[in-house]
């Protein structure tokens, strides 16, 4: 006691030393973890998102172009110099894979300027003495170098990022005068599919909990023995390959399958019930594939609850029910919690069961991130997909820690 | 190149890597899309080929993801050296640099390759179709045009389509009544899409989509859909297995190829382009089409043919009769347009 008064500075020191060497020790311990994210996870991902804005093909395959296009008005035709120039640029860019880039990127803005930029190489180099020339040679190869939609579409690209595949990912576009405004309507569709991707991993998520609660309860009520026996038959299915399952579900619901064929027997139903190809299907396989990360957290918490409260508000006079409602369910927040987000999370990128199990309309927004990554090779627009979808993710992370005032505890 | 699109292409074909493969003399590695069709070319390309080169050629099945072979371009790590691809993918992988730039037309006879099969980068691997099939068992009459696909007062029942705009916007024209020699030629007008997207209107209530091929046989013997639009390849496979009640209406059906491509930077180009000449030949189209229902791109092929594969094969003189060629270029210049109008109108 005395020497903490005596010296107190000294004390101070001391502990300072041992604190910062139980950090040091402690991140000594995560580093290789940290790391191996870092590498494995991380930079890969950032790497991935920033290809929603990279925007490199105009700047770097028409140099010249954009300087003869910098003091156009982008209403009259553009000036002779930018013809000359787009002739030198396209005859440098011919037969590399940069050409190919530049065309996909372009086709992007206006469609059909893909054919359009591969037909006016193929005649590179002009014979052009001057700007004027220039004009007249690539107007009577294609009218449409006499277009200003097309001219407007490689000025407008005269940066190295651009905001196009975040924009096309909300039904945005940006007009010739540079104003940001919507696509036209029978071409709108990504906003239309962002809420039903929220809307499904929603209704997923309740019905979830619906079922998952009173399971997760029943069997903390259960003898050790048969609880582990209940909880096996929870996670086989969940060891079972999903495409599996996918597949029972197509044997089980189909028009002749065995549940339209049992309801038609017993005389409940005359004609077959569409469970297939519907949203009705897609809800019914992603319940159950995700049911288990919902009972799961649930059960974990629920045994941490000590029966007894309930039994105290009863002996207290409390109505059976009130005391469940208003005494035990408090508790088992945290497992509501935290089964609810996981659940959501990860429903918010299904793709594979919507896809086998939906209809057209019933595709979630990871499908369109698979079908630009892998048929159209359109990695921008696969990226800002991505962003998008994980930004409104960690909004409503951020959402849910506003209201529930606490960190994610995770069972 | 960048550290940025290297990373990007370590992130793709880190997994590959990791299976073991190596640069450095490799055996020459064929990859195709397995199943049926990766096991007739076993047969019929691949053992004859080690037979006649006394090389080794190792078999890969993939699905046609073309961000695995643009990854390994871009990484200079290409570990595949003949590649079978789909048209979309064969014009733009071509364009961008993707696919070696061969002149197939000095290696290989074009007078007796079928029209279509010799393009810049690649060269034909087979003829396969999207056709009208239906299930015998649950209709009385005999569906025989897209028309008839359309109509669901004399056909009732659901219909199979594959969930996109490619073809259905084709089959729509046709049922409207356009020719099918004019059919791109009116889809490329703003009104002629207006016109197939008007018409997949009236269908739409009565549509099952599919995502994979091996749904539609799946779908049609389930009684799901009494038609639908079905690669050619799948419903033979489901008669061979004894669904006998599948049939295919040929008139109006989309013909197509998939491509050999060599990937740029192939260490065993040579080697690939040998596989791929023998792959065309007549001898090897012949025994190819024997195994499966797909169609040789050599003419003389065709030639070899017994009546009862030619009754199976897309491109045979009666099936070819009233169909219709994809149109590779219109596609890649207004693919993405019309998908995305297509995803929208399918979420209304």
């Amino acid at each position: 006691m005395e020497t903490t008064i005596a010296n107190p500075d000294a004390i101070r020191r001391a502990m300072k030393t041992t604190q910062r060497r139980r950090t040091a020790r402690a991140l000594l311990l995560v580093g290789p973890l940290a790391i191996f994210l870092l590498v494995i996870f991380v930079i890969p991902i950032a790497s991935l998102l920033t290809r929603a804005i990279d925007n490199p093909e105009v700047i770097r395959t028409l140099p010249r172009t954009l300087q003869a296009l910098q003091n156009w008005d982008r209403h009259a035709l553009p000036p002779d110099a930018a013809y000359l120039a787009l002739g030198q640029d396209l005859a440098h860019a011919k037969n590399t894979s940069a050409a190919g880039e530049l065309a996909r990127r372009l086709n992007y803005e206006v469609p059909g300027y893909r054919s359009l930029i591969f037909k006016t190489m193929r005649h590179m180099p002009i014979q052009a003495a001057d700007g004027a020339a220039a004009r007249e040679d690539l107007v009577k190869l294609d009218p449409r170098w006499g277009d200003t939609r097309y001219w407007v579409a490689i000025a407008n690209n005269d940066k190295s990022w651009s905001p196009y595949y975040l924009l096309a990912s909300l039904d945005l576009q940006t007009n010739s005068d540079g104003h940001i405004v919507s696509v036209p309507p029978d071409t709108s569709a990504f906003r239309a599919i962002f809420s039903r991707t929220f809307t499904i991993s929603l209704v997923v998520t309740l019905v979830a909990l619906l079922l998952g609660y009173p399971l997760a309860y029943w069997i903390t009520r259960l003898t050790k023995r048969q609880a582990n026996l209940v909880l096996i038959c929870i996670l086989i299915p969940f060891w079972t390959s999903i495409l599996v399952r996918i597949a029972a579900w197509v044997v089980l619901l189909q028009r002749e399958g065995l549940i339209n064929d049992a309801l038609l027997h017993l005389g409940l139903i005359s004609q077959p019930l569409p469970l297939l190809f519907n949203r009705l299907g897609v809800y019914i396989a992603m319940v159950h594939i995700l049911l288990p990360f919902m009972v799961l957290p649930l059960y974990s918490v629920m045994q941490s609850v000590p029966p007894s409260y309930q039994r105290a508000a009863i002996s207290l006079g409390s109505h059976p029910f009130a005391a469940f409602w208003r005494v035990y369910v408090p508790q088992t927040y945290p497992g509501v919690a935290a089964g609810s987000l996981l659940v959501f999370i990860i429903a918010v990128g299904y793709y594979i069961t919507p896809a086998l199990l939906g209809g057209a309309g019933d595709q979630m927004i990871s499908y369109y991130v698979a079908y630009f990554t892998n048929q159209t090779i359109n990695w921008g627009m696969a990226s800002a997909l991505g962003l998008i979808l994980l930004a409104g993710t960690l909004l409503l992370y951020a959402l849910y820690r506003r209201i529930s005032g606490k960190e994610l505890a995770l069972g | 190149m960048k550290p940025r699109s290297l990373l990007v292409a370590l992130a793709f074909t880190a997994p590959l890597a990791m299976l073991g493969q190596s640069a450095q003399a490799r055996d020459l590695t064929v990859v195709n899309f397995g199943g049926a069709n990766g096991d007739a070319q076993t047969v019929a390309f691949i053992k004859p080929f080690e037979a006649e080169s006394g090389k080794k050629v190792i078999p890969v099945a993939y699905n046609g993801e073309q961000a695995k072979v643009k990854a390994m371009v871009q990484a200079h790590n290409v570990v595949w050296d003949a590649v079978e691809v789909e048209t979309g993918d064969l014009g733009r992988g071509c364009d961008e640099g993707t696919y070696e730039n061969i002149d197939w037309t000095k290696i290989l006879d074009k007078n007796d390759m079928v029209p279509g099969a010799l393009k810049y980068c690649g060269v034909g691997t087979f003829v396969w179709s999207t056709v009208l099939a239906y299930n015998g068992d649950a209709l009385k009459t005999a569906p025989t045009s897209w028309a008839d696909f359309w109509n669901v007062k004399k056909f009732p029942g659901k219909r199979g389509l594959r969930k996109g705009a490619h073809y259905n916007l084709e089959f729509a024209l046709m049922a409207d009544g356009v020719a099918p020699q004019d059919v791109y030629k009116v889809l490329a007008t703003p009104e002629g899409v207006d016109r197939a997207f008007k018409k997949l209107d009236e269908l739409k209530p009565n549509i099952q989509w599919w995502e994979a091929g091996a749904q539609p046989p799946q779908m049609l013997a389930a009684g799901d859909v009494v038609m639908s639009s079905a690669y050619n390849g799948r419903i033979d496979a489901a008669q061979r297995e004894g669904r006998k009640n599948l049939k295919i209406s040929w008139p109006g059906s989309v013909y197509d190829f998939d491509y050999w491509v060599i990937p740029t930077g192939s260490a065993n180009k040579e080697q690939a382009i040998a596989f791929v000449k023998y792959a065309a030949s007549p001898k090897a189209q012949a025994a190819y089409s024997q195994n499966i229902a797909y169609g040789p791109v050599s003419k003389k092929a065709i030639g070899m043919l017994s009546p009862e594969v030619l009754a199976k094969v897309p491109n045979s003189p009666a099936n070819a009769k009233d169909a219709l060629f994809n149109n590779l270029e219109f596609w890649t210049d207004h693919g993405e347009e019309l998908e995305q109008r297509f995803t929208a109108w399918a979420a209304r």
